[in-house]
Order: structure tokens, then C-alpha cells, then sequence
């Protein structure tokens, strides 16, 4: 038997099986997020600001530390859900990735110059790349199977809740102390702090690897590139390699745009209601009928987006298409594909293949966000979004035929 | 531990983080509304209208209290002496003897900033597009052009290519002349299409066509000489940051890196005539598009943190790298000196 279906007692708590809800522990585990999330995009609403106006960095030095930002993560994340995996300890991997992100909050207070602040940077996605895999390898673990799909969507919902919580908080300190960026950092390491606090004290640390014995790196290695997950591997970078970043999807509607162009930050504020709303429901529909559907579907309405996008015409009410659109296509994926992920490999690799799920798309999202770019500045917005489009077309029915089957041996 | 303990922890921990933050916070406030008690009231006098007829340089005033953040102008005989406030508000202003431009901030769930002229009467005449968060302003002399630079930023930075500068030049009758990182810009003869190419800090020439400014892509930046009817950039030579042209329309003085640590720079004055460049007397790192008080001297602002608020001096240093730096103006930044 290669995937191991047991039901954990007490994940279920519905009590004959209409109403369900999803297990105490992935609560928790959204909340540690919900509090990580306020504490970090309080930061990163106001680090731009930050950057060039208090501490004057020019923005070509600023172009840098923000590519650093996004590849850093990247290979962490292997590492992180390998480590999980191998102690069995996942939990544990997990506070020592947020416990990082939460100091490097209050090292701004000592952090001056150019140098120091990448490396704090770089500490809180240390951080980052760490905790996820491990954190999703215990939503799974703790999720009856039939509803993992719903499970994520609400550990997504709250981990979203945070994200828009914090620049609302950030903006009410700022207008409060004008002009005290340390009370940001010292506020943001108070969430960051009780985030931690809370997954120390109440998250159980259940075991991935299921009470038998560690599984050694290469057994690790052997359950990642397998069979079984090489298809939704493949799948996951062709697709990550046509989505291009949202930060390029709205400078294109800026571009095109006055409403868009003013009210920018709001663009993503759009898409994070959107997310939030659908979330769950989606996540409950890829139980019903299949998370590779479901996921397929996502990218399809990435697709759409592009189109409306790279319409001649602007105005508010294509924007929020726009918006809705984008916000459809992130409840589709981003809590489906651990989903998906974690049933297709043996519990005691789980972290590992969701890690190697996310960090494929990471990679291959990066690498799409470059070639962009480059397409953007020789041939403009439209053109360029158009091509993605027309790539993107071609990969969903290839996509479609390489997950074919996959919820079938995920859930038989 | 048990679960009432677990319990007790975590209010352990809340109450902790609770008090100490907003502790933090409150005492961030205290101390900031002392400041403000304690400031010593501005010296105010002058009379707006007949400053306008003698020559005047026109600044964002800092000193703290009521009137932290409007537009204030003294005469330039007597630059530190009483100033003239003007009903404007602005983060960013500069000035010809008949418009004013004037970025502001609006702040706010979301901040929004505008570019707005204003007429002679220090009354809004037109709106311009802007995007972003206001970084320079330029007038051409004669006052039919404008040129505004912002950065350009989404809500994450955790994207590649989100932050950028945007730098746009209007016609102060309203026509939008473009974006000048559209223009094609070349360097040492080759077209340079990165994406990562960024342009800002616009001065115009007399004619109304050429114009100079900072170009960046690769980590490295260059004076660029542009023209608005060929929508072409042309590199001059490297290492040149906010350039600004002298009156005798002969040197650029502007703010290089050199092998200065990131994020530091100091000013200098390049010759165009005959390529040389000279590092002025003031050392300490300067970030902002210099402006010439006459042809053998320059202003700045330079910020300064006195009691944990901070504010700015206008200061002045011979262009030809002799003397020493001396505030001009204190309390004040972003200085226009109209003739």
C-alpha cells in the first residue's frame, strides 16, 4: 500500500456525516497565519516607502533587494518539508521558521544601512521558505482525505484575512506616529510574537511519518520524482511557467487605466476579497469534483484575465473583472495543489512532495516573471499578454491530459 | 502542560506583546506631541504679492507646528529671515516667476498623491496625471513644460519588476508629451531595451526640446541627453544621478555613487564643454536633484533628526569645489529659485 488513508479520529467532528468541519488543528494553524500575515504585510505595505524615503535607497538598489526577496524562499522550501519529514517533527521546523521571520521584524529597529536590511530580508524569507511545508504537511495530516480541498481553502481564507489586515494596521500607525517606522517593526513583531506563541502552545505536533521509521533522503527522493507525482509535477511548472506575476498584471491595467493607475495598492486589496470569498467554496468543489479540475480550471480563469487585460479599453468596470478573475484563479490553486499534492505521496514524504509541488511553481513562476519583463519593455503590455495567452491555451489541454486520472489514485 | 496552563501562557504572551507595543507606541506619540509643544514659532513676514516681483526662492517649509508642510517663499536677499506662506501644501514644489508645480500627498487608507499647477495666485490651475510616490519636480524656464518623476509600486514587493520609476513630461496647458522611459534610450551608441531600465530627474535646456536626466538599467546609471520631438535619450557619460543645469546652461551638477556604499552619494559638477567634473566641498551623502542659487553656487536639501522627528535645512556650496557647505535655508526643503 503506498498511500495510507486513514481517517484521524477526532478530524471529523461532524456528527453523521452531513455537516463537517474541518479538524481544530487547521483552525489553529490558519490563525498562526492569519497573526504571521498581518505582522508581515504590515512591512511590506510600507517597506517601499521605507526604503526610498527614509533610509534613500535608489531605486535600482531597490530593484535588487526585491528580486532577492522572491528567489530566496524558493529552495528553502525543500529543505524545510524534507526536515519535517525526516525528524517527523514538523511542527517544530515550523515554529523555527516563523520564530525567524518574527525576529527579523524587531532587527529593523537596529537595521540602518543597505547591507542589514537585505539581510533581514533575507531572514523573514528564510523564514518563510521554511515554515510552509511543514505547516501544509500538517494541515493534511490532520485533514480527513475527502476534505482536504476544503481544509486548505480555509487555512487559505484566514492566512488571507492577515494579509489584508496588515497595511490597514500599518496605515492606522502611521497616521497615529507619523513618520515612526520603528513602531511599525515593533508592532509587527507583537503579532508575529502571539502567532508564534499560539502554534507553540496549541498546534499538536502530529507525525507525519505515520510511527514508522524515518525515511532516509533517498527514499525521499525516490517518493518525490516517482511516478505518481512526476505528471503533477510537470503539470505544475508548464502552468507556473505561463502565469505571470499579478505585479505585472496590474501595471498593465495601470498602463491603460486611470482608476487603476490611482488607487494601484487597492488593486490588490480587489483580488484578496476575492480570494477570501472563494476560497472555501472552491476548495469544497475540488473534493466534489476533483482538485486537477479544478486546478485546470483556475488557470483557465488566469487566462481569461489576460484577455481582458490586454483589451484596448480600460475603466473601472474591467478592472474589477480583472480583479475577480485573478482572485478565482488563486482560490482554484493555491490550497488545491497541496491538496492534490499530499495524497500522492506516502505520509512519511508528504512535506517533502509538497515542497517540491510549491517549489516548482515558485521556480517556474520566477523564470516567467523575468521572460515578462523582457517581452514587456521590447514589445509592450498587450502584445506580451496576448503571447502568455496564446501559450497558455495550448498548455491547459496538454495539463489536462497529463492530470488525467491523478484524483482517481489520489483518493482510491 | 495542561491545558488551562497553555491557556495561561498564551494570555501571558498577548498581555506581553499588548503592552509592550502599544507602550512602544504610545511613548512614540508622547514624545512626537513634546516636539511639537516645544518647537519655536516660524518666523513669518513678506508680502506674497510683491515677493513675486523681486527674486524669491520658493521651498516646502519644515519648521514643525501649524504651517509643517506649506509652501513658503523668502526673498533671496534675505533667505534665513521671515517667510511668506502661501495657502499650498506640498511634498515636492518648484517654481518659474509664473507657475508652480506642486506634488502632494493625500494620506489615507491608500495613500493617493497629485500633481498639481498653480497660478500666480497659488490657486490650482490644472491637475496632471500622476502615478506613485512624488520623487522630483522640474519646471523649463519659461514655464511651458513639466517634468515629474515618482516611483511606482504595488502593495507586495515580493514580485520582480513591481517597483519602478515613472518620470512624465507635460505641457502645462495640459498635453501630455510622454513618458521619457518610452523614449529610446541609447547608451555608447546601443539601444538598451532591459526591463529593469528606469529614467528620472528631469532638467530642461532653453529650447523647450532637450532636456537632461538620469537613465538606469543593469545596476548602472548614466547623465542621458534627451530631446522630446525625436523621443530619443542619448548617454553622455556614467555615474550621473539628478542632474540639473546651470543658468549659463554650461555645467550639470548632479549627485554620483562612485565606490560609495549603497545608498550614499555626494555632489559634483560636470562641465560640458570641456568634460571635466568636480567634486564639491560638501561630503556628506546627498540624495536630491540639486538647484543652482546662481552660476557658482548650489542648493540642496539635506535631511536632519533632531528629537526623533525628522526635517530637512536647504544648504549651499560653492560649485567649483572650493569653501564649505553652509545652511542657507533651515527647516525647509525642496528650494526654487526664480528670477
Amino acid at each position: 500500500m503506498y498511500v495510507s488513508l486513514r481517517d484521524r479520529p477526532g478530524a471529523d467532528s461532524g456528527k453523521s456525516g452531513t455537516i463537517r468541519r474541518v479538524s481544530s488543528t487547521v483552525v489553529l494553524l490558519g490563525v498562526v497565519s492569519l497573526l504571521t500575515d498581518v505582522s508581515s504585510e504590515m512591512v511590506a505595505s510600507v517597506l517601499p516607502l521605507y526604503l526610498t524615503a527614509a533610509v534613500g535607497l535608489s531605486p535600482v538598489a531597490y530593484g535588487f533587494l526585491d528580486g532577492m526577496y522572491q528567489g530566496v524562499s524558493a529552495f528553502l522550501r525543500i529543505a524545510g518539508g524534507y526536515a519535517g519529514d525526516r525528524g517527523g517533527q514538523p511542527k517544530w521546523v515550523a515554529v523555527l521558521g516563523y520564530g525567524a521571520s518574527a525576529i527579523s521584524r524587531i532587527a529593523m529597529l537596529v537595521a540602518t544601512g543597505f547591507a542589514a536590511i537585505t539581510a533581514v530580508v533575507t531572514v523573514d524569507r528564510l523564514g518563510k521558505g521554511l515554515r510552509t511545508a511543514p505547516r501544509d504537511a500538517l494541515i493534511a495530516e490532520a485533514s480527513d482525505p475527502k476534505m482536504l480541498g476544503r481544509a486548505f481553502g480555509v487555512h487559505r481564507t484566514l492566512d488571507t484575512i492577515g494579509a489584508a489586515l496588515g497595511p490597514l494596521v500599518a496605515f492606522a500607525l502611521l497616521a497615529a506616529v507619523p513618520g515612526s517606522y520603528d513602531s511599525i517593526w515593533v508592532v509587527s513583531f507583537a503579532f508575529a510574537i502571539v502567532g508564534v506563541a499560539v502554534l507553540v502552545l496549541f498546534v499538536p505536533n502530529l507525525r507525519t511519518a505515520a510511527g514508522s521509521a524515518r525515511i532516509g533522503l533517498r527514499r525521499t527522493f525516490r517518493a518525490v520524482s516517482g511516478r505518481r507525482l512526476r505528471r503533477p509535477l510537470i503539470a505544475a511548472g508548464v502552468l507556473g511557467l505561463l502565469t505571470i506575476g499579478d505585479g505585472f498584471l496590474y501595471l498593465s491595467l495601470q498602463e491603460r487605466d486611470d482608476f487603476a493607475a490611482v488607487y494601484f495598492p487597492l488593486l490588490y486589496v480587489g483580488t484578496n476579497i476575492a480570494y477570501l470569498a472563494l476560497a472555501v467554496p472552491l476548495g469544497r468543489l475540488a473534493d466534489r469534483v476533483g482538485r486537477a479540475r479544478v486546478l485546470i480550471a483556475g488557470h483557465g480563469a488566469l487566462l481569461a484575465g489576460y484577455l481582458v487585460a490586454a483589451l484596448p479599453a480600460g475603466g473601472l468596470g474591467l478592472t474589477l473583472v480583472v480583479l475577480l478573475l485573478l482572485g478565482v484563479f488563486y482560490a482554484a490553486t493555491d490550497g488545491v495543489l497541496p491538496a492534490l499534492v499530499s495524497r500522492l505521496v506516502p505520509d512519511e514524504a508528504r512535506g517533502s512532495g509538497i515542497a517540491a509541488a510549491q517549489t516548482v511553481v515558485a521556480l517556474a513562476r520566477f523564470a516567467s516573471s523575468l521572460a515578462f519583463g523582457l517581452l514587456w519593455s521590447l514589445q509592450g503590455p498587450s502584445w506580451s499578454l496576448l503571447l502568455f495567452a496564446g501559450l497558455l491555451t495550448a498548455a491547459i489541454p496538454a495539463v489536462a491530459w497529463l492530470l488525467r486520472g491523478v484524483d482517481a489514485e489520489a483518493t482510491a | 502542560m495542561s491545558g488551562r496552563n497553555r491557556v495561561i501562557a498564551l494570555v501571558a504572551v498577548l498581555l506581553a506583546a499588548l503592552i509592550g507595543a502599544g507602550g512602544y507606541v504610545w511613548n512614540v506619540r508622547k514624545s512626537q506631541a513634546e516636539t511639537l509643544a516645544s518647537a519655536p514659532p516660524v518666523d513669518q513676514g513678506g508680502d506674497l504679492q510683491s515677493l513675486r516681483t523681486q527674486p524669491h526662492i520658493v521651498f516646502r517649509s519644515n519648521a514643525l507646528g501649524e504651517t509643517y508642510g506649506r509652501v513658503a517663499v523668502v526673498p533671496l536677499s534675505a533667505p534665513n529671515g521671515p517667510r511668506a506662506f502661501t495657502p499650498a501644501s506640498c511634498e515636492r514644489v518648484y517654481a518659474t516667476s509664473a507657475d508652480t508645480i506642486c506634488l502632494s500627498a493625500q494620506r489615507g487608507l491608500v495613500t493617493t498623491y497629485q500633481s498639481r499647477l498653480l497660478d500666480a495666485g497659488w490657486n490650482e490651475a490644472r491637475e496632471l496625471p500622476l502615478t506613485g510616490l512624488p520623487s522630483r519636480a522640474r519646471l523649463s524656464r519659461d514655464g511651458s513644460l513639466v517634468a515629474t518623476t515618482t516611483f511606482v509600486y504595488g502593495d507586495s514587493y515580493a514580485n520582480p519588476g513591481q517597483f519602478s520609476t515613472r518620470t512624465v513630461v507635460t505641457r502645462t496647458d495640459g498635453e501630455v508629451v510622454g513618458d521619457i522611459e518610452k523614449f529610446k534610450l541609447v547608451v555608447d551608441g546601443k539601444v538598451i531595451t532591459a526591463s529593469d531600465k528606469n529614467l528620472w530627474g528631469v532638467t530642461f535646456a532653453d529650447d523647450n526640446d532637450r532636456f537632461f536626466a538620469t537613465a538606469a538599467s543593469g545596476g548602472k546609471t548614466w547623465l542621458v541627453e534627451g530631446s522630446l520631438q525625436a523621443r530619443t535619450v542619448t548617454s553622455i557619460r556614467g555615474d550621473v544621478e539628478c542632474p540639473s543645469l546651470s543658468p549659463d546652461k554650461t555645467r550639470i551638477a548632479f549627485k554620483k555613487h562612485g565606490d560609495l556604499p549603497a545608498g550614499k552619494w555626494r555632489l559634483a559638477v560636470y562641465n560640458l564643454r570641456t568634460g571635466t567634473e568636480i567634486e564639491l566641498a560638501e561630503t556628506r551623502s546627498i540624495d536630491d536633484q540639486a538647484e543652482w542659487l546662481d552660476d557658482s553656487t548650489i542648493l540642496y536639501g539635506l535631511s536632519h533628526n533632531t528629537d526623533g522627528s525628522a526635517s530637512s535645512d536647504v544648504w549651499k556650496v560653492p560649485a567649483d569645489g572650493s569653501g564649505k557647505p553652509e545652511v542657507l535655508i533651515s527647516d525647509a526643503w525642496s528650494p526654487a529659485v526664480v528670477r
